[in-house]
């Protein structure tokens, strides 16, 4: 476990420990419903990285994780009474089982061939979602109100929630360091450089893909169980949203994929650029044909994202940014 | 049943042949340059918009508007092909993908701007025949006859012109193509004006029968994929059939199931068709 | 060359980086503030202030987010402008209440863009930053259901307009109180509009919106017209957004109903409408949620004809101060010709029924800030709870029982259908209930 001598081990983890920080120091509820918003979004992105970054594996359908592991751990919470906690780690393992299950299918493709299956998947499961009868079909489920008091009230719900999201976040980061300096994230990085020569030199590629698919699956479905747990209802549209899914890649893309550091701050960067744009006068309306403008010129110009330029720019930036 | 059976058939296959005409253009340029557009759907809202607008403040007729609309289109692919996607054509196909899904963006950005997000109506006189249990509208008959000529055109265009053969070369080998003197950046260029001005054509059809937003162009893209995987992925003509095939279904299931199980199994059928055969049903090129 | 433009990009990312950080918290609201409540207009300018204290000016926050964008556009925008043109109304004069204290009102309210997220996000905000007293919902259930969460969990009232959906009320909350007629109440009355026109008609065919709204609607009208002796021999629902209604209507064909019930809101509903009229659906009796009380919804021309619509209220409504005496109930606020006329002059309009419900919003907050004479939030809870009401837009009382607080359970609906004047031109009369009638129904439908 070499990732702690890493100072950019730290310089992550303590970007994210200091929004918690602040939130919980400041104990202010606007704040705290931004910064859950901006973590939800640091996880998803983080976690879509260890497939995308590390494996170079695009999955269009990374909301698919969330959107399903929101509604099993949904359904515990509102219909059998789970507690949080519980529900939150069978959305994990739900999302995880699914991921074990289509990543042995779906990661024998390759290239485009994998980015159009897995829009298939997301498109099929939010589909058979909206036909489900257990889980409400088209109109979803909603919780009583009532059930917050087990958490001593609302107010203290939603603080609880944001704990737990915090604490999410923290640890995909501390995962995705400790993956990428195993001897595991060596092999996925090196299906990314070039899978035949990986599986000629023995790595077996396989089983490494669906497992880095599997960990990239579990971290979106706690955070779904957190996320409408939070809203109170959960709907197939507002779960298994494909625009969704590009944006977290953009995120991704914007940082720099293949660090650890480039998602968080790629999708803390994009989530607050769209929450300014959304509210400015000027770009209102225009908000969005703003972020595709930023997104082509980072496509084109600055391919690596923000994070892999300066490593490329300042070699000696290497050991704090990855 | 077998009456409504047969109206359901016809309705599905006669919109086949729309959804076909758009697919073309989706699997025309994955075939020669191996990107996935995701800004087809916004392209083919485009075309809706183009329609909407020369017929309701210049009176145009969507029928005599559709030339207007083609040449628009190419140029509006050029123009797409040029600035967002030649310069990432070698880089990894996370870069176009990602370049054309920010094409898309703009589109709807500005769209959403500029049109808001309302639905539009083209409203054209429908004329109306009744063959036995069936109820035929003239829009959509009108539509899938320029579909087939469209197609023929395509055909044509492709095998028996100078710059046809030179995309199917591109498509085939771009190192060897160039080596033979062919400028890939035109044939390049051309392939993706062709493939915009496909879809913005069956966009403009479209209008004339279906109510529309600037959003509207997600659904038509997720279909579009369905139909490039079932007609064979950088098919162009196989795309046709595909659409028939997918029109043929969207007829059928419903006779017998309740109509949202469609998508389930439109989905389900994508993702087993790109396992079990990635080239799609009917085979690569 | 490329380098020095590299590096510029990347500082302008990291300008926008850095923008976006300091724009954190700080969204400027989209203000509506017509005429700053100032203190009250000041009687003598050039004398030295009377003896008597002048009364205390209290300012009341009311926050809410209306879609300017998005698929809710439409009727959002009606719903905003019947609560503006409450809002200059009543700061006009002012609530007095017992204490002397004038209460002025002012809006703080965002775009929600019809995005459910967007809405909690702002209501947490409307709550927090910008300090509002009393919040009223967004329009559409769905938004509002989201919405209701929030005024909820930070314990603030919310008055609900534009949204029937039962199911918000079913999860024991109680600060959110309805003002439109509940889903569950919207179809059922065109049931019984059929049981009167034909007693013949036996099969049902419905097919409805997937959302919220609509599938409370349709599952009550099922339910009630199976008590009916009716039998429902098609119920399936599209999803938002659907434009193509071709495997439906083939289906209604195949089973060729009496009557045609469902629709969702109102773009799909005009299409579906249209469709059925291209196909030449056969249908003696065709009613719609949502779509037919527009007057939009006329565009669709000829396909307009006959189709039967549920609204929450009319320009020719009936409500009246008679008819609150003849009740026994109090009357309050304006009456419907004012009403009328007010919005006609402010916007160059008719109301539709949107527009009413935001109006009715405002002035319900208004009458129970009165009755409590306090704007403790208990206090008006308790008022509300109380409030048993006829207005222009109709009777106002809530269900207080704990499985359905703050369900409306007194207003009714109305029935429009599309017809045809003597210059052949498309209007809107009302064809139910019997007693508040402007003409009779048409039916059968003739195609």
């Amino acid at each position: 476990m070499r990732a702690w001598r890493y100072p950019a081990f730290w310089l992550t983890l303590g970007l994210v420990a200091a929004v918690g920080i602040v939130v919980f120091a400041t104990r202010s509820a606007t704040l705290r419903e931004e910064m859950f918003l901006l973590l939800m979004f640091v996880t998803l992105a983080s976690s879509l990285n260890i497939l995308l970054g590390y494996t170079g594996y695009v999955n269009f359908g990374h909301i698919v994780f969330f959107g399903l592991g929101g509604y099993v751990g949904f359904y515990l919470m509102s219909q059998q009474g789970w507690p949080l906690w519980w529900a939150t780690l069978a959305g994990g393992l739900a999302s995880g089982l699914l991921a074990w299950v289509l990543g042995a299918a779906t990661l024998r493709l390759r290239g485009a061939y994998f980015a159009l299956a897995t829009i298939g998947v997301n498109e099929a499961v939010r589909a058979f979602v909206n036909n489900f009868r257990p889980f409400g079909g088209p109109t979803g489920m909603s919780l009583n109100f009532a059930v917050y008091r087990q958490y001593g009230g609302p107010a203290n719900a939603l603080w609880w929630t944001f704990g737990a999201m915090f604490g999410l976040t923290l640890l995909v980061i501390v995962i995705s360091y400790l993956v990428k300096f195993s001897r595991f994230g060596l092999g996925l990085m090196s299906v990314r450089e070039d899978e035949d020569a990986a599986m000629v030199m023995g790595v077996r590629t396989p089983s490494m893909k669906t497992w880095a698919f599997v960990l990239s699956a579990l971290f979106p479905g706690m955070v779904g169980v957190l996320f409408f747990f939070k809203n109170g209802n959960v709907e197939p549209g507002d779960a298994f949203r494909l625009q969704m899914s590009i944006e977290i890649i953009v995120m991704v893309m914007l940082g720099g994929s293949g660090t650890v550091l480039g998602p968080a701050i790629g999708s803390a960067a994009y989530e607050r650029l769209r929450g300014y744009l959304l509210t400015s006068p000027i770009f209102k309306n225009l908000h969005l044909a703003f972020a595709g403008f930023l997104l082509l010129i980072i496509v084109l110009f600055v391919p690596a994202g923000l994070v892999g330029w300066l490593r490329g720019r300042v070699p000696r930036l290497r050991r704090v940014l990855e | 049943m077998t009456e409504q059976l047969l109206a359901s058939l016809t309705d599905g296959l006669l919109l086949g042949f729309v959804y076909g005409l758009a697919s073309m253009g989706l699997s025309l340029i994955w075939g020669v340059m191996r990107v996935i557009n995701l800004a087809h759907g916004a392209t083919m809202v485009l075309g809706m918009f183009a329609t909407y607008l020369l017929f309701s403040t210049l009176g145009i007729h969507p029928y005599v508007a559709l030339p207007i609309i083609v040449v628009l289109s190419l140029l509006f692919g050029f123009l797409v092909y040029t600035t967002a996607v030649h310069r990432v054509i070698n880089a990894p196909y996370l870069s176009t993908l990602l370049a054309t899904f920010a094409v898309n963006m703009m589109i709807i950005g500005i769209g959403t701007a500029v049109f808001t997000t309302t639905p539009r109506n083209v409203d054209i006189a429908v004329g109306r025949f009744q063959v036995g249990p069936v109820t035929l509208l003239s829009t959509r008959l009108v539509a899938t006859l320029i579909a087939v000529v469209v197609t023929a055109g395509l055909y044509l265009l492709l095998y028996r012109t100078r710059p046809g053969k030179a995309i199917r070369a591109v498509a085939n080998n771009r190192a060897a193509a160039r080596l033979m003197g062919i400028s890939a950046f035109r044939t390049l260029a051309l392939s993706f004006g062709l493939g915009t001005m496909l879809a913005a054509a069956a966009g403009a059809l479209i209008a004339t029968f279906f109510p529309f937003t600037i959003l509207s162009g997600a659904g038509y893209q997720t279909k579009g994929f369905v139909i490039c995987v079932l007609g064979g992925l950088g098919n162009p003509t196989g795309a046709l059939i595909g659409g028939l095939i997918l029109g043929a279904l969207e007829g059928i299931i419903p006779v017998f199931m309740a109509v949202n199980w469609v998508p389930v199994i439109e989905f389900v059928l994508f993702v087993l068709i790109l396992l079990v055969k990635p080239s799609g049903l009917l085979g690569a090129r | 060359m490329t380098r020095a433009f590299r590096l510029s990009l990347v500082l302008l990312m990291l300008a926008a980086l850095a923008l976006s950080g300091c724009a954190q918290a700080t969204p400027t609201p989209t203000a509506t503030q017509p005429p700053k409540p100032t203190s009250p207009p000041a009687v003598q300018p050039t004398t030295p202030p009377t003896p008597k204290p002048t009364p205390v000016t209290k300012t009341v926050v009311i926050g809410f987010t209306s879609s300017k964008t998005g698929s809710q556009e439409v009727p959002s925008t009606g719903q905003t402008r019947g609560l503006e043109l409450w809002l200059e109304q009543v700061n006009a004069t002012g609530v007095t209440l017992p204490d002397g204290t004038i209460v002025k009102f002012e809006f703080k309210t965002y775009d929600d863009e019809s995005n459910k997220e967007r809405v909690q996000q702002l209501y947490t905000k409307l709550i927090n930053d910008d300090k509002t007293n009393f919040l009223i919902s967004p329009y559409s259930s769905g938004l509002t259901d989201a919405a209701a969460v929030i005024a909820e969990q930070y314990g603030q009232i919310m008055i609900t307009t534009g949204a029937a959906s039962d199911a918000t009320y079913q999860k024991g909350y109680q600060l959110v109180f309805q003002l439109y007629t509940p889903a569950s109440r919207y179809l059922t009355g065109a049931v019984d509009l059929l049981a009167n026109l034909d007693p013949t008609a036996k099969k049902i065919a419905i097919v409805h919106e997937n959302d919220k709204f609509s599938t409370d609607v349709v599952n009550a009208a099922k339910a009630y017209a199976e008590g009916k002796g009716y039998e429902i021999v098609l119920f399936e629902g599209y999803d938002s957004g659907t434009a193509d209604f071709a495997p439906f209507i083939n289906k209604i064909v195949g089973v060729a109903p009496d009557a045609i019930m469902g629709g969702g809101h109102f773009a799909d509903g005009s299409t579906f409408a249209k469709q059925m009229y291209e196909k030449q659906v056969k249908a003696k009796f065709i009613a719609l949620l949502v779509a037919p009380p527009e007057l939009k919804f006329a565009d669709i021309g000829e396909a307009a004809f006959g189709i039967i619509g549920p609204s929450q209220w009319e320009p020719q409504a009936a409500y009246s101060e008679a008819s609150a005496k003849a009740a026994g109930i109090p009357w309050y606020g304006p009456s419907v010709a004012d009403f009328v006329k007010a919005y006609n002059a402010k916007y160059g309009e008719d109301p539709a029924y949107h527009a009413a419900g935001g109006y009715a919003a405002g002035l319900i907050l208004q009458k129970a800030i009165e009755d409590a004479g306090s704007l403790d939030t208990d206090k008006v809870k308790a008022a509300l709870d109380a409030m048993d009401v006829l207005t222009f837009y109709g009777h106002v009382k809530f269900n207080t029982s704990a499985e359905a607080h703050g369900l409306q359970v007194a207003h009714e609906m109305v029935y429009i259908q599309w017809q045809k004047d003597a210059s052949g031109k498309l209007v809107k009369q009302v064809v139910w209930p019997a007693e508040g009638k402007s003409a009779d129904a048409i039916y059968p439908l003739s195609r």
